[in-house]
């Protein structure tokens, strides 16, 4: 893989992100309407987002066993509603804690 | 731009975080503050991450990004209805680059219209942050022990997380969504066909039919303002 490459999907991914961001504004005045398409935008943040999670997060530690704590931690402050950083945090901390017990 | 100083301070932790996995995927520190630079989403870059990583087709990256900020749209329509409609078109042109989650979230919830400069004192906070995490993930990952690493390299995962569940709790529709989704995904890294397609692909792919699915099945009520 080539450096070139890199540069040009980032350049890609830029643009489209800009212009996925960029069209509903400047060209929507009133909500989406149709409501297939509503519902369909409504619901594709937690698919996406759930399907990255998971299993990945899972490998994205040491040991799958403390990205599994951190799953775990995660979620439970998640439910309880604490905040983004709140949540970030106190997975990177517990997963910290976890590999130190398990001796990796 | 007070109210952006949360939002400063979570980029910077998880943007820290995708720095180090930027570094992993084989990104320079260059490459990867660029990155943030121009992108400003999380779990855009991250995905297009695992496109670069395996050096998939550019169009690949280009519908990925699409489906990822697909909410992204969603979003700019909602905040579209909080604008004055006599507003320049510029202000328009330049708030859509800062159309995220979490700005998304303290701006929605404002009274009155929205003006387009407390929107940019937010980006004028979340902006910084986010590059300047990357920056140091980078850069800095390489000099940290391989513990913080692992710990920190969850934080991103655990955002999407914290983003995710609050509404699942309060509706089964979506929780269950969200349970099929992490099952789906998992399911296509265990069985034999399915293991060979690109996370790219497969994020598009359970996007599209998941989703769809659910629209078709579980549609919106109608009446409620979004």
């Amino acid at each position: 893989m080539t450096g070139g490459s890199v540069y040009l999907h980032i350049a890609v991914a830029a643009g489209v992100t800009y212009l996925v961001r960029m069209l509903p504004f400047a060209l929507l005045r009133r909500e989406v309407r149709q409501p297939f398409m509503r519902s369909f935008l409504h619901y594709v943040p937690y698919v996406t987002l759930s399907v990255m999670t998971f299993p990945a997060i899972l490998h994205a530690t040491e040991h799958v066993a403390s990205g599994a704590i951190g799953f775990g931690v995660a979620l439970v402050l998640a439910y309880l509603g604490r905040s983004l950083v709140t949540v970030a945090l106190a997975a990177s901390v517990a997963v910290f804690l976890a590999e130190r017990l398990l001796g990796v | 731009m007070r109210d952006g100083i949360p939002i400063f301070l979570g980029y910077a932790a998880v943007s820290f975080s995708f720095g180090i996995l930027a570094k992993k995927a084989g990104l320079t520190p260059f490459q990867a503050t660029l990155m943030s630079g121009t992108n400003l989403t999380s779990a855009g870059q991250f995905a297009a991450l695992g496109a670069i990583a395996s050096a998939a087709p550019y169009l690949e990256t280009a519908a990925l990004q699409l489906v990822i900020n697909l909410r992204y749209s969603l979003m700019s329509c909602a905040l579209s209805q909080k604008l004055d409609a006599r507003l320049p078109f510029r202000h328009r042109f330049f708030m859509a680059s800062g159309v995220t989650d979490e700005i998304f979230g303290v701006s929605v919830s404002g009274d009155g219209k929205l003006s387009p400069f407390y929107f940019y004192g937010l980006m004028v906070a979340a902006w910084p942050g986010w590059v300047l995490g990357t920056l140091l993930g980078v850069v800095a990952g390489n000099a940290m022990p391989a513990s913080l690493l692992s710990a920190l390299g969850i934080a991103l995962y655990g955002m999407f997380i914290a983003i995710v569940v609050p509404p699942a709790r309060k509706n089964g529709v979506i929780a269950g969504l969200v349970v099929l989704s992490m099952l789906a995904s998992a399911l296509f890294g265990w069985l034999p066909v399915l293991r060979d397609i690109s996370a790219g692909l497969k994020t598009i792919l359970l996007t599209v039919l998941l989703a769809g699915l659910a629209a078709f099945f579980f549609p919106l009520k109608e009446g409620g303002g979004e």
